[in-house]
């Protein structure tokens, strides 16, 4: 008995990458755009979708992929805007998974009828981290960073400002309240990722929501989905 | 926290080039962009080694530099603390070099086999 080096030089995500395009390829298949939504716990992104989706946007036919470690109540909240809903849960093992990956939401895509679609909108666990080292198939990604988590979290958490075509800044509303130069976001977030494209809103005063609207109902095209 | 993951997917890669051999040691390429802890990495490592070839392994680790390079001006630099930006012509078209890497570079395992029979 004795030891041997073997050269492997192998990407450990290879396996999680081969799922995300097999799901890559189902979305194109059924000419469906997707978007993967992520941020902190509590920044807001099920408040967004609900200002957002609440009036729908036009001629582009979205439903949504819930990721969570536990509980249905964001899914809920969505089905009661009468669009296509499916709730993931990441729980199990230990405690949850606090990301969804290629694998879950291949898992969840049964439950879903791509081909009503034109964009599946995936609401990502809250986590600041790790949802930015996996990719699940999606077209674009957006982060959504809030007021209320302070003007340094880009500096904090480069990799999630930067594995993102569109970072949203909420709760504008609570700008007064709250320490938060937006200038100095502005320029934290331009060291960590140059010229991302940002929309501030606030999903309770309705500020910007109409720009994010736009933006969304704009990713099918960008990405050649059909309409 | 993704930690246990990514110990899961190095675990899984080794297992696969071990080809049925016992796993002794795994190396690893950390990019320094990656938010990866190395000390949680090595515990979920050795959690989720129990019970497959990797079981008993030891992981080590080297940690890949960041170096970024500006497509416009071909400016090249190691980055250090979050600045993306072009140090040189502040432009925003930069593309990184190194620093991405989550790999297994290689395995050391347990064979049987003579070294060489010449």
């Amino acid at each position: 008995m004795h030891r041997v080096k073997v050269r492997v030089v192998e990407d450990a995500l290879d396996a999680n990458t081969t799922i995300a395009e097999a799901n890559r390829a189902d979305f194109d298949r059924a000419g469906v755009a997707v978007v993967n939504l992520m941020s902190a716990p509590g920044a807001g992104k099920t408040t967004l979708l609900e200002a957002v989706l609440g009036p729908g946007i036009e001629d582009v036919r979205t439903g949504v992929l819930e990721g969570d470690v536990a509980g249905s109540l964001d899914a809920d909240r969505l089905a009661d805007l009468h669009i296509p809903v499916v709730q993931l849960n990441t729980d199990g093992g230990f405690g949850g998974e606090c990301h969804l990956d290629a694998n879950m939401v291949r898992s969840a895509l049964p439950a879903l009828d791509l081909e009503a679609l034109d964009l599946l909108i995936v609401e990502n666990v809250g986590n600041l981290v790790c949802p930015a080292e996996f990719r699940i198939g999606e077209d674009a990604r957006i982060m959504v960073a809030s007021v209320a988590e302070g003007q340094d979290k880009p500096l904090k958490y480069p990799l999630m400002f930067r594995a993102c075509e569109l970072v949203v800044v909420n709760k504008l509303d609570l700008l007064e309240h709250v320490r938060f130069d937006l200038d100095k976001f502005r320029y934290y977030l331009d060291q960590v990722h140059p010229d991302v494209q940002v929309i501030a809103t606030s999903a309770y005063t309705g500020e910007g929501i109409d720009e994010l609207r736009a933006w969304l109902a704009g990713v099918p095209a960008r990405t050649g989905a059909a309409v | 926290m993704h930690e246990l993951s990514v110990s899961s997917a190095i675990v899984d890669t080794a297992v696969k080039h071990a080809a049925g051999r016992r796993v002794t040691l795994v190396s690893v390429r950390l990019g320094h962009l990656r938010q990866i802890v190395p000390d949680s990495m090595a515990f979920y490592f050795d959690l989720v080694a129990r019970g497959t070839l990797c079981e008993g392994a030891r992981l080590e680790y080297e940690v890949v530099p960041a170096r970024l390079r500006c497509e416009p001006c071909a400016h090249e630099w190691d980055v250090d603390a979050p600045a993306f930006r072009c140090p040189v012509c502040d432009g925003a078209r930069v593309v990184v070099l190194s620093g991405e890497e989550l790999e297994v570079e290689s395995i050391e395992v347990d064979t049987e086999e003579a070294a060489c029979t010449a």
